[in-house]
């Protein structure tokens, strides 16, 4: 099977860590090579986190590079934004509406930009969206973000039902 | 079977397989983890010391005294730990010693891209290179047995690629290694001018051997590998970008894949660039591997076409090697950058921000704190390495006298036993009117909680002394010594303003947890009343990331990253930020 490319991009504190996690080991137990990069350290400071899992009969690389992505699943609008040159053309985004401003939005200097949705639809990225927070909290905590969208993005891989169960 | 391994956890199953017995290392991303996860394997006693330069020498007693041994650290770590190195090369151990460090080209993490390649050269030290889990595993085992086989200690480089990279390896069993007998032996393990002299001439030799090891056996073994595909592209390579080359260029290259970085196999070498038309060196960071091969009359293409900056990637390679350049998607949104941040609760904002109101110089130093030079708190002057805050402030103070009670160190607890507390002994010994603020979070945050000498726990949580900051700072001399607590915002705009007025050193040292720790207990989110936010602004002084403001300018808090430290609610005159 030619190599995949995932992608979880969002902001440090969201938990895109463990869910990059929990899809190596899922997709391990499928019998796949694959590869995990993580980012650990300075840039988890409530900063723009970004991690990469690939799957296949054999991963060389661990990185996602620009226009290789088949999906990405991003926490964070703004981080969608960011990112969204990593996906393939006929990619899939899967997109959680949340919004967290970053500093320079906070502070003043720039606004937290409008109509990013419709900006990344027109991008011709296959975008599905949903309000994963909401979703959360109505499960019973705000911190299952993470949870939520690998479900979300369960439907989209090859990964059978009861493997993820 | 195959398990999924952090390339750091690889290493440390390689540890605990390979008979390890004792381990001493100091935190620094991206090694840190080695050292965690090993502390999780029975039969390896781990350690947190105070400074890398002490965990190797903790290694290297161990090794001499017979015992598989290991330290790590990052890249930076290396420099503290450079005195140790060079000469540990000259006795050479007694059981095998392996050091690890893990360079950080693109600096996710760091101060600078060093290359630590270039130690393993000055310090005549044989260097593996794994380029996945798998490797990282096979070779730490491997550098046990090139130690024992050389007598030396071996270097294990990794990059942040690597150490922090999920792959698969297979686990076996630990081969226990009983602990070797000691002999006394001046000759080769006290190393002062007679006995030295002759050990160099040891070191020349043995780095002739390894240099034999690497054409030889190393290729046996398969950690110097040639693999012949296409020669009309040639790619020698090591670590990581023998996987990004791999990706971008397939079997449209031959490789040659160097798992012994240094001492490097010249004529293999030479070999391989004969059957290749074009032959590139791909390696980050410096050109290490193409000086020597230019230096041997092997004619090679590197540093022409490859930067020397960051990091590299498959796009990188293909791009450069044969013009492929990717389609991309756009979108017409102009992206703000996110850069880290102080987290919400996070005790050094409430310092930060009483040092703003002084207008102090700051002296800074490495840690989460840091993040006190971004805006909005912008309250960091100077960072350049571990503990400089306290040394280059007595430095500053000695050259500007005048100035001197506008300046302070800021440094955590960490840091602080690591390499600031000779700095305090410089300024009660030398006599500056230094004003030193230790910012003790009670515990080495920014690599992810590790245990240090001033929390009273060891690496596995065992209770344990722990160093009083009040008395240690008593101990060199100083005088005056205050506790604050960093969420209380006047009793630490006072602090400051009279440490700074005062006419000798002192130590004022802000005490609260990492607002991060399991162990702290948070209070409710607070909330803004909207009625009363007059929208001026005061709260996003101090940078929270659980602040933000409506459209109609009035504050907003994030109740999802809140932990009511109640630092804004001290700057809000009209009292709208409410429990």
């Amino acid at each position: 099977m030619p190599v995949k490319s995932i992608m979880i991009v969002g902001v440090g504190g969201q938990g895109t860590l463990l869910a990059s996690r929990i899809l190596g080991e899922v997709l391990t137990s499928e019998g796949f090579d694959v590869k995990v990069s993580e980012v650990h350290g300075m840039s988890q400071r409530g900063g723009s986190v970004v991690t990469y899992v690939k799957y296949g009969a054999k991963v060389f690389s661990p990185i996602i590079d620009r226009g290789e992505a088949d999906i990405i699943l991003a926490f964070e609008q703004l981080e969608a934004a960011r990112w969204i040159s990593y996906l393939k053309p006929n990619g899939k985004l899967i997109l959680n509406t949340q919004k967290i401003a970053p500093m320079s939005v906070v502070t003043g200097g720039a606004g937290y930009p409008d109509g990013i949705i419709a900006d990344l639809e027109d991008s011709g990225a296959d975008v599905t969206s949903l309000d994963a927070l909401e979703l959360a909290v109505a499960a019973g905590s705000a911190k299952a973000v993470n949870v939520v969208l690998i479900g979300a993005m369960a439907a989209k891989t090859e990964i059978s039902k009861e493997t993820w169960l | 079977m195959k398990k999924l391994f952090l390339g750091n956890g690889a290493v440390a199953r390689g540890l605990y397989e390979a008979g390890c017995r004792v381990v001493s290392s100091y935190p620094g991303t991206p090694s840190t983890e080695i050292t965690e996860i090993a502390a999780e394997y029975d039969g390896i006693y781990c350690e947190w010391a105070p400074n890398e330069k002490v965990a190797m020498e903790v290694a290297v007693g161990a090794a001499i005294a017979g015992a598989r041994s290991f330290c790590a650290m990052k890249h930076v770590g290396l420099n503290v730990a450079a005195d140790p190195l060079f000469t540990a090369s000259y006795t050479g151990i007694n059981a095998g010693m392996v050091i690890g460090v893990a360079d950080d080209p693109g600096m996710h993490s760091s101060q600078n891209e060093q290359d630590s390649r270039h130690y393993a050269r000055a310090a005549k030290l044989p260097m593996l290179e794994p380029s996945d889990s798998a490797e990282c595993l096979e070779f730490t085992k491997a550098a046990f047995h090139l130690s024992e086989t050389f007598d030396t200690p071996v270097i294990i480089r990794l990059t942040t690629r690597i150490a922090h990279s999920r792959s698969l390896a297979e686990e076996s069993e630990r081969v226990e290694k009983d602990v070797l007998k000691y002999e006394k032996n001046p000759q080769k393990y006290v190393m002062m001018p007679a006995m030295a002299k002759v050990r160099h001439a040891v070191v020349e030799d043995r780095l002739c051997k390894l240099a034999d090891w690497g054409e030889n056996t190393a290729v046996s073994d398969g950690i110097n590998r040639a693999e012949y595909n296409s020669e009309k592209i040639g790619i020698i390579t090591s670590g990581i970008c023998y996987q990004y080359a791999k990706e971008a260029l397939g079997t449209n290259a031959s490789y040659l894949k160097l798992g012994c970085v240094y001492p490097l196999p010249t004529e293999l070498i030479r070999g391989f660039a004969a059957r290749c038309e074009k032959v590139y060196v791909i390696e980050e960071l410096d050109d290490f591997i193409e000086t020597h091969c230019k230096k041997n009359g092997i004619e090679v293409v590197g540093k022409q076409v490859f930067t020397k900056l960051g990091e590299y990637s498959q796009s990188m390679i293909s791009s450069v090697i044969l013009g492929d350049v990717k389609k991309t998607l756009s979108v017409k949104t102009s992206v703000p950058p996110r850069p880290p941040v102080l987290c919400a609760g996070c005790p050094h904002r409430g310092l930060f921000y009483a040092l703003k109101k002084q207008k102090a110089f700051v002296s800074g130093d490495i840690g989460c704190y840091t993040l006190g030079a971004l805006q909005p708190l912008s309250m960091m002057d100077t960072c350049i390495c571990m503990g400089a805050s306290v040394s280059a402030l007595h430095g500053k103070n000695k050259a500007d006298k005048a100035n001197e009670k506008k300046s302070v160190a800021v440094i955590g607890d960490s840091t602080f036993i690591h390499s600031g507390i000779t700095g305090l002994i410089n300024i009660a010994y030398n006599k500056s009117n230094s004003v030193v603020i230790i910012l003790d979070n009670s515990i080495t945050g920014m690599t992810g909680h590790q245990q240090n000498p001033t929390t009273g726990l060891t690496i596995t949580g065992e209770p344990t002394a722990a160093v009083s900051l009040e008395k240690l700072a008593s101990a060199v001399g100083i005088k005056r010594i205050r506790v604050i607590d960093p969420y209380d915002l006047s009793e630490t705009e006072n602090a400051v303003r009279e440490e700074l007025e005062a006419d000798e050193p002192s130590v004022i040292i802000s005490r609260r947890p990492c607002a991060l720790l399991k162990s702290v207990k948070h209070a409710p989110p607070l909330k803004v009343d909207a009625d009363k936010c007059r929208a001026c602004g005061m709260c996003m002084r101090i940078g929270c990331p659980a602040i933000s403001l409506d459209k109609s300018s009035k504050a907003v808090i994030d109740f999802t990253q809140c932990v009511g430290c109640n630092v804004c609610k001290q700057l809000c005159k009209f009292g709208a930020i409410t429990d």
